[in-house]
């Protein structure tokens, strides 16, 4: 599988996706400069998380409008896969490649803990290793990390591309568990190709068991489902 | 050269002269600015050095010692660990946001200036009271400066701590540590060696905020032009100099780098021909600036923020402004280093200042006496308050915004990013990371004003002992402290006095347990900008420690039904600074706890060899609030009650329960080890000969503290809970 990490001024979780993809066999992550960067010849592009520009105007609004957010939507007609994890989730909504919209988070501050997360869809290319319904925990970090998207959310969560969703230890959906407001407690999310994902929580940071509450690994297993997913389709 | 007006400066009349002396001349404007920063206070330790040189500073695996921008400490494997505190303490007071975020801002820089990526932050953070909405903005807006800094510029956030109280009402101390890793083979340090290397300015254009900075840190707040002192932060462009350094650092083409702080241009430039034995001629006018109009001074004085200077190669040059160019980072090339010892600078190739380096960095020394003060009545051994309802008592303790949670301050901090944090904020004594080499390092800073202020000699040894124990109680080894002491107008003879008991405090304690201090930083003139009191003595020490495996790391929650619990230490009736007196008697006397460093080693020892077989569980020490409180925090944590009798605690004379249950004093750590090891524990124990009692087991949903099979105190895991985790929050309106 060949993963292009790509850094813009301001990324600064692009490290920590690149060793979290060299966990995962048989992998060859590169890491780039945004303006050196070219997403053909790629299985798959990850837009990491960080502060894209000090997330002036809005957070991923002009890393949205450079060159190579451009040329993802050419990439992904292609066949290609496109992740972007917190800030890079916020850029494919400013680039319109994902629906919706950012919010300040309902307490107004920066919030990291790490949360429960309801598995929506097992069959994307980025959740086929898990089973719907299943609790995975990841962390969460941000401070604009309230999904809104007005109506459209229900039929995001209906048609199942609010792949994740923010839960309780057993699963259920509730306000409590919801840590930042999101319409319908919506931590991630993926478009109607299927091959963008959008993902509100850091699963690279879920891939070392010493490092999770209780030893999970379900960061990583987002990773090896992109791998799975590409393997059966070759 | 014109001759300078000395109407503006702030040296002294025999300062002035002393300059003249040593130029034999007069000297011309910019170099009585030169003299300014780095004779200031804040930039030549005039007051502390001589003090500074009794603490114990080497070691063998000390790389780089005090005297640098970082300590810097072996790890071993090819791997170094580097370490820095500052404080940020009257820019804060003014505006909390800008001057805690430029505060995380310098230290970072410190960090990278020995060639390290910085790979955690911790604060200590103490406001007045939070009834006090003066108290309240300021802890908010410092907590969201730090956060909004520390969070963009990917560096987590991972441990610290916070206190409230009256002293430090309009005068609040934000000391921000950093952590850094590197390879000991790229390490540089801030010295301009070689003649004929290329001098830059790197990063953010100088503007006119924060001129005299460093001068305006080095006397009493006056509410006189101080806001004009505070720099405006930028953690993006922060963020952007991390990764060109460090991609400078990892291809090996920087010979020096050094961060622009306290006393700006004047001081940095000094100090690398210092320290490199060279000297540096350089041309202000090719400083790039934000404001088209600025005189050489204020070129000169500016500590506008995210600047650093690189000593580079000629042969280098051009690949390091390649990487500069790359990340869109400003910089211009201002001088070269010189084999003449001369600082000489210019102004559009004119010559304004030519100053031998060691006049300028060889600050004369400020002669001060330590007169004995005797304060120390303040330390009425004879108190004896009535004993109040404990179960009242120690509800009011545990909801005291001392003694409770900090979840609403280290939520607001990134604390994953960089995937190493193993013990994160609120699970253990200490945070604990996982370093490159495999293995793990503890980290904890710690501070202790209320038993500082009635006796500043043990009040030094408490505060020494709580940081290396919660090093201890997360499983790691003490091997490397900080310090950052924190007083107010050394013209004062007993703030003076306290700063030399501290000073003694330190070095008694950490020579004794070897433990060297690699680096720190003395701040003089906190006081309260309306009363003119001074703030208690506050001497705040970061440490560090390793661990060598994973097996060793503990945390402070409770984990299995039915195992036993072990207290280690004695308990003893010395209430001096606690808590208890505080909040339920609103007594500020007392006896200070005392300190043995030799039975604080041998109890270190002792823990970090349960820690090793495996029967180390959970630890956590007894500070604020005392052992309520550790049992409280232990239960909440881990979801678990306990059952425990105060009649077992080992203790020094005849207590009554309040001292058993809120005595702050020695050092005590409690325990939970696995029930079929209690006999290799206890041997363990019996042969390090330090004194321990088993006190009870681990289970059921409640916290019972009996004494003689009398329960003195009962409260279910979720009214403990409600306890620590609401009191903030509800006074800051969440």
């Amino acid at each position: 599988m060949r993963v292009l990490v790509v850094k813009f001024p301001g990324t600064n979780c692009d490290y920590d996706v690149f060793e979290a993809l060299r966990k995962v066999p048989v992998t060859y992550p590169e890491l780039m400069w945004y303006r050196d960067a070219e997403p053909r010849g790629y299985d798959v592009v990850v837009l990491p998380g960080g502060f894209s520009y000090a997330d002036r105007l809005r957070a991923g609004a002009i890393a949205a409008k450079s060159p190579f957010v451009e040329r993802l939507q050419d990439y992904v007609e292609d066949g290609g896969l496109v992740l972007g994890i917190c800030n890079g989730f916020q850029i494919l909504v400013e680039a319109g490649l994902l629906p919706g919209s950012f919010l300040v988070n309902d307490s107004l501050r920066f919030i990291c803990k790490w949360v429960n997360l309801r598995v929506e869809n097992a069959s994307t290319p980025f959740t086929c290793l898990f089973t719907e319904g299943q609790v995975i925990k990841m962390p969460i970090a941000h401070k604009e990390g309230r999904f809104y998207a007005g109506e459209l959310s229900t039929d995001l969560v209906k048609s199942k591309r609010a792949v994740l969703r923010y839960c309780t230890e057993n699963g259920s959906i509730t306000n409590i568990a919801n840590p930042n407001g999101s319409d319908h407690s919506i931590a991630a999310l993926i478009d109607t190709t299927g091959r963008i994902l959008g993902i509100m929580p850091h699963p690279e940071r879920a891939v070392d068991p010493l490092l999770s509450p209780d030893g999970s690994v379900d960061g990583l297993l987002l990773f090896l489902s992109i791998k799975a997913w590409l393997g059966g389709q070759a | 050269m014109r001759a300078g007006s000395l109407a503006l400066t702030s040296l002294t009349a025999h300062e002035v002269e002393e300059v003249r002396r040593r130029l034999g001349r007069e000297p011309t404007e910019v170099e009585l600015a030169i003299f300014e920063a780095t004779w200031s206070e804040h930039c030549s330790y005039k007051s502390s050095k001589r003090l500074l040189t009794l603490l114990p500073t080497s070691g063998r695996i000390v790389v780089v010692g005090p005297g640098y921008d970082a300590g810097v400490v072996d790890v071993g494997e090819g791997y170094v660990v580097s370490i820095h505190i500052e404080s940020h303490n009257h820019p804060s007071a003014i505006d909390p946001y800008g001057g805690a975020a430029t505060g995380v801002g310098g230290v970072v820089r410190d960090i990278l200036s020995v060639g390290t990526r910085p790979i955690a932050l911790l604060n200590s953070l103490r406001f007045g009271r939070l009834e006090n909405a003066l108290s309240r903005w300021l802890f908010s807006n410092v907590v969201k400066g730090i956060a909004d800094y520390g969070n963009c510029i990917g560096v987590p956030t991972v441990a610290g701590e916070v206190e409230f109280d009256e002293s430090f009402e309009r005068n609040c101390l934000v000391d921000v540590v950093c952590i850094g890793v590197g390879r000991r083979e790229e390490l540089i340090l801030a010295e301009a060696k070689v003649p004929g290397s290329v001098i830059l300015i790197v990063g953010n254009y100088t503007g006119r905020d924060g001129i005299r900075g460093a001068s305006f840190a080095s006397r009493p707040l006056d509410g006189e032009d101080d806001r004009s002192a505070v720099q405006i932060p930028d953690p993006f462009l922060e963020k952007l100099l991390i990764d060109a350094t460090l991609e400078a650092v990892e291809k090996r083409l920087l010979l020096a780098v050094k961060d622009l702080g306290g006393g700006g241009l004047a001081t940095a430039l000094a100090e690398i021909a210092y320290k490199g034995g060279t000297g540096i001629d350089a041309d202000l006018s090719k400083v790039h600036l934000r404001e088209p109009d600025m005189q050489p001074t204020e070129v000169l004085l500016s500590e506008s923020q995210e600047r650093m200077i690189f000593v580079v190669r000629t042969e280098a040059l051009k690949q390091v402004t390649g990487i500069l160019e790359k990340y869109e980072l400003p910089f211009s090339i201002i001088g070269v280093v010189t084999s003449d010892g001369i600082l000489r600078l210019r102004w559009y190739g004119r010559i304004v200042a030519e100053v031998p380096v060691w006049a300028a960095v060889e600050a004369p020394i400020q002669e001060r006496v330590v007169q004995m003060v005797h304060r120390l009545s303040n330390t009425n051994t004879t108190l004896k308050p009535p004993t109040p309802d404990l179960h009242e008592a120690f509800f009011k303790i545990l909801s005291s915004p001392n003694v409770a949670s900090k979840r609403y301050v280290f939520e607001q901090y990134d604390y994953e990013v960089g995937v190493r944090t193993v013990v994160k904020p609120g699970d253990g004594d200490a945070a604990v990371l996982k370093l490159p080499n495999g293995k793990f390092l503890s980290i904890k800073v710690d501070g202790d004003p209320q038993k500082c202020h009635l006796d500043p000699y043990m009040g030094a040894m408490n505060v020494a002992s709580e940081a290396c124990r919660n090093i201890v109680c997360s499983g790691a080894e003490p091997i490397a402290a900080v310090d950052h002491l924190q007083f107010g107008n050394p013209d004062d003879e007993e703030v003076y006095w306290s700063f030399y008991q501290t000073i003694r405090g330190l070095t008694d304690y950490f020579s004794t347990i070897g433990v060297p201090i690699v680096g720190g930083k003395v701040s003089f003139y906190n006081e309260d900008s309306t009363t003119g009191r001074a703030i208690k003595p506050t001497p705040v020490i970061a440490a560090i420690g390793l661990a060598l495996t994973h097996d060793s790391v503990t945390t402070m929650s409770l984990k299995t039904e039915g195992d036993a619990l072990l207290v280690i230490g004695e308990t003893s009736a010395e209430l001096g600074g606690s808590e208890y007196y505080k909040v339920v008697h609103g007594i500020e006397q007392g006896q200070v706890p005392f300190v043995d460093p030799r039975l604080d080693l041998r109890i270190f020892r002792v823990v970090l060899t349960l820690a090793t077989v495996g029967a180390l569980k959970a630890a956590h020490d007894c500070s604020k609030g005392g052992f309520g409180v550790t049992l409280a925090e232990m239960c909440v944590s881990g979801s678990f009650g306990a059952k425990v009798d105060l009649s077992s605690l080992p203790r020094v004379g005849e207590l009554c329960l309040d001292e058993l249950l809120f005595s702050e004093g020695r050092t005590r750590i409690v325990v939970e080890v696995p029930k079929k090891l209690i006999g290799l524990v206890t041997s363990i124990l019996e042969r390090y000969g330090v004194p321990y009692g088993l006190i009870g087991t681990v289970g059921g949903r409640t916290l019972r503290i009996l004494y003689d099979g009398r329960t003195i105190i009962e409260a279910s895991l979720d009214e403990l809970e409600n306890a620590l985790e609401k009191p903030i929050p509800n006074i800051m309106g969440d």
